[in-house]
């Protein structure tokens, strides 16, 4: 059983959610767009994956304070060579988990 | 069978090949992924009924940890739901930059992909689509065999605890090693690189001083928009 306090969390959430995800595709995907905004949003995914990932790498805790001396970022280095020389998704998916686990071992 | 059908049998078939092909990273970040949460949120009072159904309608990794983290902290729905919004704004950028790929799609199809846009799926499909590869149907595919690998990890991690120890061959990185690789993707100039820089350093000073995940959507619309910048003032000043 659902509990119902829960139920109207779960969907609130689930509206709040579905909402950011929805409207620009549903908006932008049926007009045509200044070009200063489509270059713009050519840059977005490069900015926005960069930073999702630096921090996660050169951060750690809450609230978040710098440690560069961590296996994510001493894994990453080799990770970032092996993607840049391979361009494989997969390939550096594995190499990645395992550059982690080892220096996980050593550190 | 008719030609007309063998063929789309046949692009169905290829669509889903494809899609599961280019997935398969994101599926295997998810699952330790979700086995955490499933544990967490069991440990917080769900069981797996309430589990699936909050993997099915929210299916947002970040937001859900956060509202199991509220809900034990005793916090109200409303405070949840906004810390949500306010979780998922990023959403917002990553819809817009896949909008000009599906300029032809139902509206059908357009909800039914902005459902499965998660941090992972939007970087796995843009890649594609930007090299001119991909369609809104491989695009689907990763979408939700993304979402149910999640599904099936949170309810898993509901029933039982974790199958898999913490840590174990370092799956913790899986996505972000995925993320390293896809970064790599997206750096097609100079000034996608010096965005990304930008971006990067932007988003850990402001993740050092400001609580939550605004950085993420600050930095990169900030960094965008330098960016956009030094590409306008380079082409005034040769």
């Amino acid at each position: 059983m659902v509990q119902p306090e829960y139920l109207l969390l779960i969907v609130g959430m689930g509206l709040v959610t579905y909402l950011p995800r929805w409207v620009p595709l549903f908006l932008l995907s049926r007009r045509e767009l200044p070009a200063w905004f489509v270059e713009w949003l050519d840059l977005i995914p490069a900015a926005i994956l960069s930073a999702l990932l630096l921090p996660e790498l050169v951060t750690t805790g809450v609230p978040r304070h710098m440690a560069l001396w961590q296996p994510e970022l001493l894994a990453a280095v080799p990770t970032f060579i092996f993607a840049l020389k391979t361009r494989s998704l997969g390939g550096t998916v594995v190499v990645g988990m395992l550059l982690f686990w080892l220096t996980g071992k050593v550190l | 069978m008719t030609i007309a059908s063998k063929t789309s049998n046949y692009n169905i078939k290829n669509a889903i090949h494809q899609g599961l092909g280019a997935a398969w990273p994101i599926c295997l970040g998810y699952v330790p992924i979700g086995l955490a949460f499933g544990v967490l949120a069991q440990k917080a009072g769900m069981n797996p009924l309430e589990i699936a159904l909050m993997s099915i309608l929210v299916f947002a990794g970040s937001s859900q940890f956060i509202a199991v983290s509220m809900l034990s902290a005793g916090a109200s729905a409303a405070a949840i739901i906004l810390t949500t919004f306010a979780v998922n704004l990023r959403h917002l950028l990553m819809s817009s930059s896949l909008a000009v790929f599906v300029t032809k799609a139902t509206r059908k199809k357009i909800a039914l992909f902005a459902y499965g846009v998660t941090d992972e799926s939007f970087a796995v499909n843009h890649a594609r689509f930007s090299k001119n590869t991909w369609d809104l149907d491989r695009a689907l595919v990763v979408n939700h065999a993304a979402n149910i690998t999640w599904i099936a990890s949170t309810i898993i991690g509901g029933f039982s605890g974790r199958f898999i120890p913490a840590g174990a061959f370092g799956i913790d990185y899986a996505l972000i090693a995925m993320f390293i690789c896809l970064l790599i993707f997206q750096l097609k100039g100079r000034l996608y690189v010096i965005t990304a820089v930008i971006a990067g350093a932007l988003a850990v000073a402001l993740s050092l001083v400001i609580p939550g995940n605004s950085y993420i959507v600050i930095a990169s619309m900030l960094a965008a928009t330098l960016g956009l910048g030094i590409r306008k003032w380079v082409s005034v000043h040769p």
